[in-house]
């Protein structure tokens, strides 16, 4: 309770204790793994357990400078931000679209757009290679980029249409009276307020892209290597500490990820009071 | 809309009501324009192929496509005696016609599917047959004699056969019994509807676990104090937004013989010998429930932030027991998130497949992994397809309850 509270039972007292505790377990259980793994890519020795041998940078640059994690970074960034930068493009137009009190078959669109997030991932991989297959898309840069953007596109139309949804049409409106053409409108209003929810949603769209494994084993071939899929690899035959170093790294880039995009809302709070999320 | 309104007389007054009924379909045939291309593009990439995969459950095109004489003529005989004369000729002249245009592996491949021993059947008459024969049928049983069973026969006409139910009664380890009929496999055979229980028991299992590990904590981080709520949050958002193949990585590291943990207890004095964490039921639950229990706790954070304090305290002012108020007002209030975090992690948990892969046993495979190995391995399409179905309808069915209750919409995370 935030006030402080006056005149606790001692069963009130009891339970909050014990909620106390429960949720110090629950929380280390949470983040214990992560931070008691990762100091371990700092090892002098290749074995997984303390006491570590010595502290050594070794394994980060066996990562950074093997040509396979190289190619693997590279691979993950150049799938991710393609298939970002579509399926922002092609999510954001269509929430525009959904979020129209005139938008027809409702109910029967929007859980064809959503399917994606809600279909188990190996249907959707084994689908991916089904019909790739025959194409000539397995093993190529293109199939992959095309399979994430599909995965990416529901995060992209659920966060704009819920930003567009909480949108104060009156302001469109007298921007329309005061002479505003509606692409004007569209630029100048709109636009800016919804931007904090498209890049939002092309977050989630690349972090979905660049933590996606499953896709890229059915159908990256032996080319597409990413860094999900030499994680796998190496976790698959023998593990190394390298895999470590490029978790740790993999843990920081999220933690990045997810400052910038608190960073963003808070702005976008304070520019535009609540009227965004 | 046209033409101008002077041409047309008769319509320079159209009601207002069709007027608005025009204006209204332009706006939706507008909205509508704004999301083809995500639909078509969707339509393309990932409908159409998982539709696919779906539909190849059903399909059954294998023999009809190779041997075309002979499917026809079987699908024309009952099934009741020995199939007729015509059969045997088309059956020697489409072996001969399928082995040459390199189809005869897949034929046969099907057929084994029925039964283990007709790849080799298929093959060796193909190999022994005779360029010219008099009598197909004696010919045929003189290459081998199992071509005068009449289950033989009725296996091809089943595989002739297309739309076929084999691959939907096969993954419920059923099948068309010979005489006609289901009949299901004994249970010391039967794999996948075991394998269908245990995906729904493990996503049951970690569904629960993570209710009763994150509903306290939820509590907690809703009824905090903003500044500390917010620094405690930081500890389920972390791991919500790290790679699942890192938190199954420092799971793999932290679970092994040599590992962390083992190592912690052993030098603790708690346990003699190493216990086995890992390639087992145990490693499955404890990496599943790490990775499904965030969404947890926010689904029901995000409703429990809703829930005003007065009613509690009403409640309390009218005497009612701490225990019986937060009983009676407080967790009804909190059910719609108990169920959006519940139904969250149960769907997602039922298409799981990374961390039962990499940290599961031999006993501890879930549809997910069946599928996988249908099609890397087996590259049986349509048992992947028919598994593929039970599992999105399952998942789907799941989804709409979730749905309906809770609204996809509601999430917010991060």
């Amino acid at each position: 309770m935030a006030e402080t509270p006056v005149n606790l039972t001692r069963s009130e007292r009891l339970a909050r204790y014990w909620v106390g505790w429960h949720s110090a377990v629950v929380l280390c259980f949470l983040i214990a793994p992560i931070l008691v793994v990762l100091p371990l890519s700092f090892n002098a020795g290749s074995y997984f357990s303390y006491p570590m041998a010595g502290f050594s940078w070794q394994w980060y640059e066996t990562a950074l400078t093997s040509p396979v994690w190289q190619r693997a970074f590279l691979n993950s960034l150049g799938i991710g931000l393609a298939s970002t930068l579509i399926a922002t493009g092609l999510g954001t137009l269509a929430a525009l679209g959904l979020s129209r009190a005139a938008f027809p078959l409702r109910g029967l669109i929007m859980p064809l757009l959503i399917s994606p997030m809600i279909i188990p991932i190996v249907v959707v991989a084994a689908g991916f290679y089904y019909v790739f297959a025959p194409i000539g898309l397995v093993n190529s840069h293109l199939g992959v980029i095309l399979a994430h953007t599909a995965l990416g596109t529901p995060f992209v139309v659920i966060t704009v249409t819920a930003a567009l949804l909480s949108f104060d049409q009156n302001l469109l409106r007298a921007a329309a009276s005061l002479g505003g053409n509606p692409w004007t409108c569209f630029r100048r209003i709109t636009l800016p307020l919804i931007s904090p929810a498209v890049v939002t949603g092309a977050v989630f769209a690349f972090a979905t892209s660049f933590d996606e494994v499953i896709v890229v084993l059915f159908i990256g071939g032996q080319e597409q290597i990413t860094v999900p899929r030499q994680m796998w690899n190496g976790l698959r035959d023998q593990i190394n500490p390298a895999i470590l170093a490029v978790a740790t790294l993999l843990v920081l880039f999220a933690v990045a990820l997810f400052a910038s995009l608190n960073w963003l809302r808070m702005r976008s709070r304070k520019a535009f009071g609540q009227s965004s999320q | 809309m046209t033409e101008p309104a002077v041409n047309r007389p008769a319509l320079i007054e159209p009601s207002l009501r069709q007027a608005h009924q025009r204006a209204r379909r332009h706006e939706s045939g507008r909205a509508l324009l704004l999301v083809i291309p995500l639909l078509a593009f969707l339509l393309l990439t990932f409908i159409v192929p998982t539709g696919g995969l779906l539909a190849r459950s059903l399909i059954n095109d294998e023999l009809p496509g190779a041997m075309p004489q002979l499917s026809t003529v079987l699908q024309r005989w009952d099934g009741q005696g020995m199939p007729p004369a015509e059969g045997y000729p088309a059956l020697a002249s489409e072996l001969r016609s399928a082995a040459d245009a390199n189809e005869l592996g897949s034929v046969a491949r099907r057929l084994n599917f029925y039964r283990a021993e007709m790849r080799s059947l298929i093959f060796k008459t193909a190999r022994n047959l005779p360029e010219q024969a008099d009598d197909w049928r004696q010919t045929l049983i003189g290459i081998d004699p199992r071509w005068d069973e009449v289950e033989i026969w009725q296996l091809l006409k089943r595989a002739a056969h297309s739309p076929t139910p084999d691959y939907l009664l096969t993954a419920l380890d059923a099948r068309i019994a010979p005489q006609g009929g289901l009949e299901t496999l004994p249970a010391e055979q039967s794999i996948y509807v075991p394998a269908l229980a245990r995906t729904i028991w493990i996503s049951a299992l970690v569904s629960v676990i993570c209710l009763v590990l994150g509903y306290p904590v939820a509590w907690l981080l809703a009824n905090l104090p903003e500044r500390q709520s917010n620094r405690l949050m930081l500890l389920v958002i972390v791991p919500f937004w790290t790679s699942l193949l890192v938190r199954t990585t420092a799971w793999y590291v932290l679970l092994q013989p040599n590992g962390v943990i083992n190592t912690l207890l052993t030098s603790l004095g708690l346990v003699s010998q190493p216990l086995s964490l890992v390639f087992n039921r145990v490693g499955v639950l404890i990496g599943m429930t790490h990775i499904m229990l965030p969404f947890m706790i926010l689904a029901i954070y995000s409703v429990m932030k809703g829930i005003s304090p007065v009613y509690l305290r009403a409640a309390r002012s009218l005497g009612a027991h701490p225990a019986i108020a937060f009983l009676r007002v407080y967790l009804p209030q909190s059910l719609p998130g108990v169920g959006a975090g519940s139904f969250l992690v149960f769907v997602l948990s039922l298409g799981y497949y990374i961390t039962p892969a990499l940290l599961g046993g031999a006993g501890d495979e879930m549809i997910s992994q069946l599928i996988a190995m249908q099609t890397n391995q087996q590259l049986n399409w349509g048992l992947a397809g028919a598994l593929s179905l039970y599992l999105v309808l399952f998942t789907t069915f799941f989804y709409f309850v979730f749905n309906r209750l809770v609204g996809i919409d509601r999430l917010r995370f991060g």
